[in-house]
């Protein structure tokens, strides 16, 4: 299923930018950047709780705030993009 | 079901496999080209000049994603798999039954016969769609001939006697096969079978296509635990993944052909994509070779019933399926091993 996350950390402090790498790192190892602070990630369930899990023990939920889109097992379908930096598509041919 | 994973084809000369994070990054002179997560991931095809960090095959080897690495123009060099996995006692009985003639044999009949009825069935449906081509007549011969060929396989109780059928089989397959080309005739034109190297176009796309196929077989024999290596209708020989070859060869008509057919006939390779290489072979051009992978890439995610399981699944997980119900046969939960037939 295709997860759309987006978060706001709060980066006033030192801890919040370390939480701020953490989270877009964890995000990476699961997905891709589609945006600044918006990522998309194909994961199955199973993926999808450890990696909910690992997001939300990162945030400072007093400070900072996560969002989790699901957009189902056809969710590429349910994406248009328009303009620059049209992100891969991961699940197409990879030939590079 | 199983998820179908991608494969990442690495065709870049001078390009370096990094792992970053739980992905692989691809790396040309510095600048990351592509990020893929490891998690999507079931092989990664590498040709000519690529090299991967040690650390990122170590990942690869314990996520059981298979790394193989060909040459520049698709012969198979190396490949990078982790501690073999699996049930050993899958392996044992294996092993045991390629040691039997009689079990050799019936599962070289069920292999033969899967090949025979599929060439059948490609020939069939061309003569469906083409009937009025001038090789109709000599393809509708090669088709009926086939039929008494799967009954004399059936009858057959030694494996020679059925790789003698399987010969005949594929000659006179090939035999027609020109006639299955229908654009560009004076261009792409058939005769024989050749390989390493292959002499003329179409013989070099039917040689790429078969390597590609070849790694999805393995990986996925790998995968259930099978031993890629031995194998019941082709003979061990060091270094030779009998065991796929054998499972390839159900699939080779119906599925790698007819990519190689379509790609000639709807005209999206031209004479201008193939290369003479020192050897006298011919070899694919670059951008030719990521047009194929990414044909060959495409027609793996169309779905297909599989008339065994009665199920629709991606052509791409197909070599995962028989790998499984092979190791059922062998497991002795099925009294045969029931092969891809392609409708």
């Amino acid at each position: 299923m295709l997860m759309l996350i987006t978060y706001d950390v709060n980066t006033e402090d030192r801890e919040g930018k370390t939480r701020l790498r953490r989270v877009a790192k964890l995000c990476l190892d699961y997905g891709q950047r589609v945006q600044l602070s918006v990522f998309e990630c194909e994961v199955d369930p199973g993926q999808w709780e450890t990696l909910r899990h690992k997001l939300v023990s990162t945030i400072a939920p007093e400070k900072d705030s996560l969002r989790f889109y699901r957009l189902g097992r056809d969710g590429k379908r349910r994406v248009e993009h328009v303009g620059i930096k049209e992100p891969v598509d991961l699940e197409g041919p990879l030939v590079v | 079901m199983r998820r179908l994973l991608n494969t990442l084809y690495v065709t870049t000369q001078g390009a370096y496999l990094a792992k970053d994070g739980e992905a692989v990054a691809v790396r040309v002179e510095q600048e990351t080209r592509l990020r893929v997560p490891l998690h999507g991931l079931g092989g990664v095809v590498c040709f000519g000049l690529v090299s991967a960090s040690p650390p990122l095959l170590a990942a690869c080897a314990e996520q059981d994603i298979g790394v193989s690495f060909l040459s520049e123009h698709g012969r198979f060099l190396a490949s990078v798999r982790g501690p073999v996995s699996g049930n050993v006692l899958l392996r044992r009985e294996q092993y045991r039954r390629a040691d039997q003639p009689e079990a050799r044999a019936l599962l070289c009949g069920c292999f033969v016969q899967g090949k025979i009825i599929n060439a059948r069935t490609v020939l069939r449906r061309f003569l469906r769609d083409h009937g009025d081509s001038a090789d109709a007549p000599a393809i509708a011969s090669a088709a009926s001939s086939m039929a008494d060929m799967l009954d004399r396989v059936a009858r057959a109780t030694t494996e020679e006697q059925i790789r003698g059928i399987e010969g005949e089989a594929a000659s006179l397959y090939f035999g027609v096969f020109d006639g299955l080309i229908l654009t560009r005739t004076r261009d792409f034109t058939f005769t024989t079978r050749s390989r390493r190297p292959p002499l003329d176009p179409v013989n070099c796309l039917l040689s790429f296509v078969y390597t590609l196929l070849a790694h999805d077989v393995r990986s996925a024999l790998e995968t259930v635990g099978l031993d890629p290596q031995v194998g019941f209708l082709h003979r061990d020989r060091p270094g030779r993944p009998s065991l796929a070859l054998d499972v390839m060869e159900e699939f080779r008509h119906w599925l790698a052909d007819r990519l190689v057919l379509s790609l000639v006939n709807r005209g999206q390779l031209n004479p201008k994509d193939f290369k003479r290489s020192g050897s006298g072979g011919v070899v694919l051009a670059d951008d030719a070779r990521k047009d194929v992978l990414v044909a060959w890439q495409k027609r793996k995610q169309e779905e297909v019933l599989h008339p065994f399981l009665d199920e629709r699944m991606p052509i791409g997980l197909l070599a995962h399926t028989q790998a499984m119900l092979l190791a059922r046969h062998l497991r002795g939960e099925l009294d045969a091993y029931p092969p891809f037939l392609w409708k």
